[in-house]
């Protein structure tokens, strides 16, 4: 499978990344190297095998709906490169 | 003469010295190598605090054993109050409001931190080169690379600065450098150590673990740090054992299965050769050697730089310049914002692996790629319960080469990736692994991993420490 300059620059709009002009065409070459490395999944026989997301069978914990953390608002907003009045400010989104 | 955990736990309570003078030589010591670059930050006000904490203990007589002992912590575990950059511009001024729960149990034990280790940026790297604060050096040879990605923990314990020091294993970023720099890494069972706090790369493998002088050493931080924390919910709620009485086992009887896999094509002689004859020095010690197959090895590199990066497509999604981290200047619009942030604030491996990743998860591919990889990952773990049917342990060479130059790889992303050729299977199942020093190739250290079935840590330590009592590749040092 080989990726073009559109398809680079189709992914690189999915993960909000910005690729120069001039950058896609080595961009491309690399990412094809590395879904060459890919392709060889494709020699496995994987017929009748589960997919596997996790190294342990673990089923999601439960816990009691009540609140477990005090409220730190204020030290993670102070993180953050723009916030006022308890707010994360970004550019204006709705004209 | 570097000391090992402990003998400087003897001698804080012998007052041959206290924590303060301790805490003070180390930082003294780092400043003194920092042609290595294996720290981004030094925290002399923190490691003077925790170190004066640590000498209360030691006279009120509540000290345990690494109570006012000077480490450092992986630049990815979140401390409070103290930078946290995971190597990347993206988080170069992020100082956390919260510690990670390996810097919690570490400080509750009343270690002394004295600093964050260089590593790739977000653990993405085998040589340290990916970092946005330069590479660390390997101590043996300054032109060569430490390894990675946990490259400035494994330089600051070869070069003697620290005992021990924090990393993270997601495809062999513990136990490549270790090898590379002549030090011993364990990297646990997956969800034996918890990822809380540890800043996230692929969450299905990433692990917390130890870079450190001897098994022993590794022994004593493990026990600190492992154990079931409820902020993490793939932590594994499950009892500890006692890795330091551990250690006492001899590996008389104990079967251990070199894998025919790990010692092909792409292997150095030289390598291949150290790690043969430490093998028979492990039979001269009592144990069988079984020769065993890991018929789906060499699948494991195209597995994993399908799922490492599709996790990572997913982790680094969060990286928005809107609630920390870099944001760009002016930005035109909120998609400018996200884009140029991000653009701006990640290094090239970085990008490439999110690209990578969005590609294998988006629509038309998932298939033939996400959910392939998944399933050869599950014939990989296969592979490794079928083995462990028949023997305690598995050997191999950890790295194919002894450490390279700096360089010399860098523009080749898919020979840097090939340096985890026989460690990347070891996350996919889950397993723990510990590679330890194991003879030279040319005047270099040679990394010897043996590889475990889950939670089987205190067999992993052990046969390490049985090791290492009848060799002395691990107290070599480097001249540097």
């Amino acid at each position: 499978m080989s990726i073009d300059h559109a398809t680079v620059r189709r992914i690189a709009r999915l993960a909000r990344l910005a690729v120069a002009d001039g950058a896609i065409e080595h961009l491309a070459g690399e990412l094809n190297g590395v879904l060459g490395l890919a392709d060889q999944l494709a020699a496995a026989d994987v017929a009748g095998i589960e997919p596997m997301a996790h190294p342990h069978e673990q089923t999601l914990v439960w816990r009691a709906d009540k609140v477990t953390e005090t409220d730190r608002a204020d030290a993670f907003l102070a993180l953050a490169p723009d916030a006022r009045g308890g707010l994360y400010l970004v550019p204006k989104v709705i004209e | 003469m570097v000391q090992g955990i402990a003998q400087l736990a003897q001698d804080l309570r012998a007052k041959k010295i206290s924590a303060a003078e301790l805490s003070a030589q180390t930082l003294a010591t780092a400043r003194a190598h920092a042609n290595l670059n294996a720290f981004i930050t030094l925290d002399e006000k923190g490691a003077a605090a925790m170190a004066q904490r640590a000498d209360a203990r030691l006279a009120a007589g509540t000290a345990s054993v690494l109570t006012g002992i000077p480490f450092a912590h992986k630049d990815i575990f979140c401390t409070s109050g103290v930078r946290t950059t995971c190597a990347s511009r993206m988080l170069e001024n992020f100082v956390p409001p919260y510690d990670a729960s390996v810097v919690e149990r570490l400080n509750g034990a009343h270690a002394v931190a004295v600093g964050k280790t260089n590593m790739d940026e977000f653990a993405m790297g085998s040589s340290n080169e990916n970092s946005a604060f330069g590479p660390a050096r390997n101590p043996w040879d300054v032109t060569r690379v430490p390894g990675g990605s946990s490259g400035g923990s494994a330089a600051a314990v070869a070069a003697g600065i620290v005992p021990f020091a924090t990393g993270t294993d997601t495809g062999g970023s513990i136990r490549q450098p270790a090898a590379f720099c002549g030090i011993t890494g364990l990297k646990p069972t997956y969800g034996r150590v918890s990822r809380f706090g540890m800043i996230a790369f692929a969450s299905s493998l990433d692990c917390g673990g130890v870079l450190a002088r001897s098994a022993a050493d590794c022994a004593h931080v493990l026990a600190c740090i492992a154990g079931h924390d409820a902020r993490d919910a793939t932590s594994v709620d499950r009892p500890l054992d006692d890795y330091v009485a551990a250690l006492s086992t001899t590996l008389q009887g104990i079967r251990i299965g070199v894998a025919r896999e790990y010692f092909g094509a792409g292997i150095d002689a030289g390598v291949a050769a150290a790690v043969q004859a430490a093998l028979q020095e492990c039979e001269k010690l009592g144990a069988t050697l079984v020769d065993i197959t890991l018929p789906h090895a060499a699948l494991a590199i195209p597995a994993y730089y399908v799922i490492a990066p599709a996790e990572a497509s997913s982790n680094l999604a969060r990286y928005d310049g809107v609630r920390y981290g870099h944001r760009c200047a002016e930005p035109r619009s909120l998609e400018d914002l996200y884009t140029r942030s991000r653009s701006e604030g990640f290094g090239a491996e970085v990008q490439r692996r999110i690209l990578v990743g969005a590609y294998a998860l988006s629509a038309g591919y998932y298939d033939a790629y996400y959910l392939r990889a998944q399933r050869v990952r599950r014939l990989i773990a296969n592979d490794f319960a079928a083995a462990f049917a028949q023997v305690d342990l598995i050997a191999g060479p950890a790295t194919p080469s002894v450490a390279f130059k700096l360089g010399e790889k860098s523009n080749d992303p898919l020979a840097m990736y090939a340096a985890d050729v026989n460690t990347v299977a070891v996350n996919l199942a889950g397993l723990p692994a510990i590679s330890i020093p194991s003879g030279v190739s040319e005047n270099l250290p040679v990394g010897l991993q043996l590889i475990a079935p889950a939670f089987a840590e205190s067999a992993l330590l052990a046969a390490a420490h049985q090791f290492q009592l009848a060799t002395d590749w691990h107290l070599r040092e480097p001249r540097a």
